[in-house]
Parts: C-alpha cells; sequence; structure tokens
C-alpha cells in the first residue's frame, strides 16, 4: 500500500521543493512507493474543493506530511494546522521552517515599520491603505513552524540537502525514526587548518578567499583564519555533497543556513564565543544581526527598542 | 444572489495565488480577481545589511530563479561601490545565468506545464501532473527527469550550490574556472543542447499543433511589452538596454538608469505584489480588457516580439519560423511556451559560446572593493521578466534604501487580465466544471509565475 504524502508551503520560496526535485533519478524509483494526495506546486488538489465552492479549507489525510516556509500570515497558520491533523507524521523542511529562515530578518522590525517602507518606493504609488482584500493578514511576526504546531523531524537547510531528504523518506517507508548527524559545518569541511596566527580582527568578504586555483579545496586555509567571518562552528552539518561543505567549496565563507548546531542554539552569541575564544575581536564583525540571518524565529530577532 | 468561486490553491505555479471568480444571477461572470498572497518584505529587511551581503539574500526571494536575484543584487553593488568585475569574472555570471535559465525552463514546460497537453486538460486531477507523466510516459519522463537535474548539476559542481548560490560576489566571481572544469560542462552543455532542440520539436508536435484553439484564444489579451536587446537588437539575457514596446509594435529604448522614468507601481487592494505599468505611456492604469491602460507583459513572449533577432544560430531559426507564423507583436498568452522553448534553444547556445570564450578560464576574476556610499541599478532577465534591483549604500557600504521590482510582478494586471478574458468566454449561464476552471489557471501558466 502506498504511503501518503502532503506537502506545502508557507512564507516559502520553492527552494525546499525544487531540493525535493534535486534527489533526482532516485526519486521516480521513490514514487513507486509515494502517493502525493496534496502538493500544491506539482499537483492540482485544491482547498475548497475542486470547484471552488466549499467553505471550509481542508487538505486530506497523509501519513507523511512536509511543510516548508516559515509562518507569516493568518493563512499559513490556517494551513499549518489543518496539516498537523491530517498528516500522522510532520517534517519541518528547511530552514524557514526550523528556524524562520531568511524571512525572519523581518522580525528587526514591526510590520507596521514594513509596511510603511514596502508600499512607499519611489516607484509605487503609494496606495491610501495596504492590501486587505482577500490576501491574508499578516501576524505580529514570522515564526518557525515549531513555535505553532508540534513537528515530529526537523529537516534544515537552505535548500536543505537533497540526499537527507531521500534517506528520511526512506527511513519512514521502513518505519525507522531517521537522525540526523548532530555536528558543525566544521567536522564536514576538508580546509586546511593552520593555526589562527594574527587574526585579530574579522574582515568583511571584499576579496577572494586565498587559493592556489590549481590545487584542491583541502589546500584551502580554513576561512576563520584567513581573518573572513565564517559561520561553520556554530551552524548545524548536513550541506557537503562530496567532500566540502557547500560555500567552501566554490571558497565562499558559510553563512549558517542550516541554522544552530543544536536546535536551540543562538548562532549570534554561539558565534562570538567561538571568535572571543580565539582571541578575535567580535566587536569587528558589521552588523551582528546578520549572524541570526537564518535562526530569527524563536524571538531571537526583534525589533530595536526607540 | 451571485456565487463566487474560490479557486485555492492556484496550483502548477511558483508562488502563492488565489483565484476569485463572481458570477451574476445569470451565471454568467461579472468580476474575476487574480489574489497574490504572500509578501515577505525584501525590500525592508535588506536595510542595514552590508551590501556585499545582499546577493546571498536576495537570491532567497526566490529558490527556482535564486541565480537571477543573486546577479542583479550583484551588478547593483557593483554600481554602489563603482567597481567593474574583470572579463572573465562577468562571463562566469552570464555563463552561470544561462545554466540558470535553462533548468528553470526544462523545470516549467516538462513539470509544470506539460501534465495540461500531455495528460489534457480535462484529465482526472490526480493524474494532470509530472507524476502522471511518469506513470504514462516513463520514457519522456525519465529523459526530463535526467536533464534537469543535469543542469543543476552542472552549476553545483562548478559554483558550490545551484539553489541559493554564493559565487557571484561583489567585483566578479568567488573562483576561477578550471580547463578540467570547462571540458566537463562543455561535454553536458552540448547534451542539453541537444535536448533543447527535441523539447522544441517535442512541444510543436504534443501542443502546439494539437491545440491550436486553446493557442490562439486563451488568455488572449491587448498589451505592450518589456524585455532587454543589446545594440544590434538582439535579445539579450544578462546585459543590454531595456524596450518597451507598445500594442501597436512601436518601441522605445532606454538604458537600466532611467527605469524610475518609464515604470511604476500601480498597488490594488487584493494583492500584496504591486502591478508595474507604462508610466511613460501617460494613459495611467486600467486592466479593463477591452480598453487596456498601461499595461505591458514581461518574461518570454515579451522578449521574443521586442527583439530583432538572436544572437546564435538555431535559436534565430526557431525565431524566424516562429515570427514568419505568428508575427510581431504576439498577443496570444499560451504562445509563451513557444517563446519559452526558443530561449531555451538560445540559453543552450549561450553556455556552449561562453564556454568556449578565451577569457573563461582566466584566474582574474575579481575587481579589488573598497565599500562606499553610492546607488547602484542592476538588472538582468529572469525566465519570467525583466529584473531590477536598485539599492543605496551609506558611507560604510550598507544598504540604506532599495527597491526592487520583480520579473514576474509585471505580469500581475496582465495575468488578472487574462484570468478575466478566459473565464468570461469559458463560463457562461452558471455551467462551468473543473476542465473549464483548470482551462483558467492554464491561462496563469502559461506566464509561469
Amino acid at each position: 500500500m502506498a504511503v501518503r504524502v502532503a506537502e506545502e508551503w508557507l512564507s516559502a520560496c520553492s527552494g525546499c521543493e525544487i531540493a525535493i526535485l534535486n534527489i533526482g533519478e532516485p526519486l521516480v524509483d521513490l514514487l513507486d512507493k509515494l502517493e502525493f494526495v496534496h502538493i500544491p506546486v506539482l499537483m492540482d488538489h485544491k482547498y475548497y474543493g475542486q470547484c471552488g465552492e466549499k467553505k471550509e479549507l481542508d487538505i486530506p489525510e497523509a501519513d507523511i506530511g512536509i511543510v516548508s516556509g516559515a509562518v507569516a500570515n493568518e493563512e499559513h497558520l490556517e494551513v499549518l494546522h489543518k496539516m498537523r491533523e491530517r498528516c500522522n507524521i510532520l517534517i519541518a523542511l528547511g530552514t524557514c521552517a526550523t528556524h524562520g529562515g531568511i524571512p525572519a530578518l523581518l522580525n528587526c522590525w514591526t510590520m507596521d515599520e514594513a509596511l510603511e517602507t514596502i508600499f512607499n518606493t519611489p516607484t509605487t504609488q503609494k496606495p491610501s491603505s495596504y492590501p486587505d482584500e482577500g490576501v491574508p493578514k499578516l501576524l505580529d511576526r514570522v515564526y518557525a513552524v515549531d513555535e505553532k504546531v508540534d513537528v515530529d523531524i526537523y529537516l534544515p537547510g537552505c535548500p536543505p540537502n537533497p540526499r537527507h531528504i531521500a534517506e528520511v523518506i526512506n527511513a519512514l517507508l521502513k518505519g525507522d525514526k531517521p537522525s540526523l548527524p548532530g555536528k558543525s559545518v566544521c567536522d564536514t569541511c576538508p580546509a586546511k587548518r593552520k593555526g589562527k596566527g594574527n587574526v585579530k580582527k574579522i574582515k568583511r568578504f571584499l576579496e577572494n578567499a586565498k587559493i592556489d586555483p590549481n590545487q584542491p579545496i583541502e589546500e584551502m586555509q580554513c576561512l576563520l583564519e584567513q581573518g573572513f567571518m565564517c559561520m561553520g562552528p556554530v551552524t548545524a552539518a548536513g550541506c557537503a555533497i562530496d567532500g566540502a561543505p557547500r560555500c567552501i567549496s566554490a571558497h565562499v565563507p558559510c553563512r549558517g543556513c542550516f541554522g544552530p548546531v543544536k536546535k536551540d542554539g543562538n548562532q549570534l552569541l554561539d558565534m562570538f564565543n567561538a571568535l572571543a575564544s580565539n582571541g578575535i575581536d567580535w566587536k569587528s564583525v558589521v552588523d551582528r544581526k546578520s549572524l541570526l540571518r537564518f535562526s530569527g524565529a524563536h524571538g531571537m530577532l526583534r525589533p530595536t527598542r526607540k | 444572489m451571485g456565487k463566487v468561486l474560490n479557486i485555492q490553491p492556484v496550483t502548477r505555479i511558483e508562488g502563492h495565488a488565489s483565484i476569485s471568480i463572481y458570477l451574476d444571477d445569470n451565471g454568467n461572470v461579472k468580476d474575476t480577481r487574480l489574489n497574490i498572497l504572500s509578501l515577505r518584505g525584501f525590500e525592508k529587511f535588506i536595510e542595514g545589511r552590508p551590501a556585499e551581503e545582499v546577493p546571498r539574500i536576495v537570491n532567497r526571494i526566490c529558490g527556482i530563479c535564486p541565480w537571477m536575484h543573486h546577479l542583479a543584487a550583484n551588478k547593483a553593488v557593483d554600481g554602489c561601490f563603482g567597481v567593474t568585475p574583470p572579463p572573465a569574472g562577468h562571463k562566469l555570471r552570464e555563463l552561470c545565468q544561462m545554466m540558470a535559465h535553462v533548468n528553470d525552463k526544462i523545470l516549467h514546460f516538462f513539470f509544470l506545464a506539460a501534465p495540461d497537453f500531455v495528460i489534457g486538460p480535462d484529465g482526472d486531477y490526480s493524474v494532470r501532473n509530472v507524476i502522471g507523466i511518469v506513470r504514462q510516459a516513463p520514457e519522456l519522463a525519465s529523459k526530463v527527469v535526467k536533464m534537469r537535474q543535469l543542469s543543476q548539476l552542472m552549476l553545483e559542481r562548478f559554483a558550490g550550490k545551484s539553489i541559493h548560490p554564493i559565487a557571484g560576489v561583489t567585483g566578479g566571481f568567488s573562483k576561477p574556472m578550471t580547463e578540467d572544469e570547462r571540458k566537463g560542462l562543455l561535454k553536458d552543455a552540448n547534451t542539453l543542447f541537444d535536448f533543447s532542440l527535441y523539447a522544441l520539436d517535442f512541444a510543436k508536435e504534443n501542443v502546439f499543433s494539437k491545440y491550436e484553439d486553446i493557442i490562439k484564444n486563451l488568455g488572449t489579451i491587448k498589451t505592450g511589452f518589456l524585455g532587454t536587446v543589446d545594440d544590434e537588437g538582439n535579445l539579450r539575457l544578462y546585459d543590454g538596454h531595456l524596450r518597451l514596446m507598445k500594442p501597436d509594435g512601436s518601441y522605445k529604448d532606454f538604458s537600466y538608469e532611467e527605469y524610475t522614468d518609464y515604470i511604476e507601481e500601480h498597488v490594488e487592494p487584493f494583492s500584496y505584489a504591486k502591478m508595474p505599468y507604462a508610466k511613460a505611456w501617460n494613459e495611467g492604469f486600467s486592466m479593463d480588457i477591452n480598453a487596456p491602460k498601461g499595461i505591458y507583459r514581461a518574461n518570454t513572449l515579451a522578449r521574443i516580439n521586442v527583439a530583432d533577432k538572436m544572437a546564435t544560430p538555431k535559436a534565430q531559426e526557431a525565431f524566424e519560423e516562429f515570427r514568419e507564423k505568428w508575427g510581431r507583436p504576439v498577443q496570444n498568452t499560451l504562445l509563451y511556451h513557444w517563446a519559452r522553448l526558443i530561449e531555451l534553444v538560445y540559453a543552450c547556445e549561450r553556455t556552449i559560446e561562453l564556454l568556449n570564450d578565451k577569457d573563461i578560464t582566466d584566474t582574474n576574476v575579481r575587481t579589488k572593493v573598497k565599500p562606499k556610499a553610492g546607488r547602484g541599478i542592476g538588472c538582468v532577465e529572469a525566465p519570467r521578466g525583466t529584473l531590477i534591483h536598485d539599492y543605496t549604500t551609506d558611507e560604510n557600504g550598507c544598504i540604506l534604501k532599495a527597491n526592487m521590482i520583480v520579473g514576474t510582478t509585471h505580469n500581475i494586471a496582465p495575468m488578472n487580465m487574462s484570468v478575466a478574458q478566459a473565464a468570461k468566454s469559458l463560463i457562461k449561464d452558471g455551467k462551468y466544471n473543473e476542465e473549464l476552471l483548470n482551462k483558467v489557471e492554464m491561462a496563469v501558466r502559461a506566464y509561469d509565475p
């Protein structure tokens, strides 16, 4: 009997859904064992009946529910509660769902401040009131999924690693409880550690990392040791494919897109601790709030009091 | 008492939308609305961020076209800081954009749009999707899955990430291309190019010739068009200048920096996404399908309409065939699909051209960068339309303010009009069913919103 899967996306960008597709050919084999009952990006199941006549939002029952995106408006909340009600196991997919993600950067401002800017740009014909017909009301801030409902499995990443998604689904099909390693990005990074040397301040990423273009990634010195801000020490492992964390493989420092190493970690405080314990002046970091750019839900990012 | 049909969610699109169809007492369509339901606020929350960080924040506007936002942002930040990438840096950026266009178009045509044609617009909804294609046409599905995956893997292998890229950096690119990488990518690019020709033939045989009535009439409206061309009038996706065409075919060319003289954004209460329109035409804004005002479209059909020619041979052949059959400018909404496949051929040919460029493996890929106060306007053609990122920085090189006009938003007003046209022509005397409502959605899907 096929396992029923429902998928929804809240304040999302569709990157997690493309990550599912990036499972590639093995996904076609997986499809033999799965029955997608609801997945708006690919399939035409509707909330209010197929002819839009019903009044109550409905999503079919499913064995596995997958939710991507943060919770930012009343409709996200309604859809999320319905998913929790209808799905036996609920997976929070992607860092927006697990930790707020990029959309939670908006938590640095109140919704009024945000709307004031967005509907008043130089090319916008400023309206007399903000949109409010047939569009869902915004919540007071952006939330992670587990701030609103219980989550059974967390699959962070921006985007999440397609291999993990496949592993988790395969484990669930076997009746196993999937588990992901609790390591940090540094634990999966092949860059060369030589010792921090004379680095006292963090420099902005305004020049490329030093690496001989003909040498493999293992010969590149650790980017933190090169003086760049790299959030490897405080970020959950998972992005590495074939040998190196994704950004590192392009010679670019990590910005923490898998969220904290421990689910409720604080990427800002943890990073400052890591810098301080290496004698690096954490006050040299420009825009410290940026360290929470992927984990700004759970009250981490708040509007500045005036 | 009239009835309201609430089609939600609009499916097989990249975003959150609903369609409301208002019927009068006789069961005829008196009004329609396409509600755009999401608002995330990127224009607000990049304020205060160091500008060189922004390209890896705004890529998250979209997980299907992140390279477009990434590169438009990089161009804008370069403008703020007054830097120009070295030739290799510039070309590597365009190369990645081309590969991104390739996988985006394969995704849209085969995974999102094709089910309506391959399974049929009246098919059972549980089968009328790519999973249904996997079951009914496994060979086609296997090919398509492989090709889309290949184009993603090419980006991942070279640039680290395909989704939410980080390799475009202020001043250029984060790493040079080695000769081995170049050879590997060239081989794959040729595979994709062959596939692009197959895709166009497949579509001509299974879609455009089989569904002529839908192609000619569904969602067809009369608008202007916006796209990018170079100094010779070639369609360009990375660099060039803007061309805004009126419904009568006359047009005006202007530079990216002048965009605020031509475009303004109208706000409707039923959509969080704003609606750009041509303020330069001095006719105001109206979505009345019988008397539209200021309305223009972007995205593939628009780009094909405004272009005089294509810069690569096979794409030019396909372009000439299209223009001979359909004329200029073409208003039939479903022809977005045909235009999209012509662009797929171009993106493949341009990828190969760039991989064969003598500068592409040069090791000088990034100019020195010093943050400063400034303003930069970065523009590229995203798959969904002309994308504009306009940033202003303070003396620390942090974002002071930002204005973004996202590609798909140029089409919000036109999509509303296509929905009105489709609903009014299909639903009469209270007779509607799943097939007719799906056809209304097909009028939206053509825009690949």
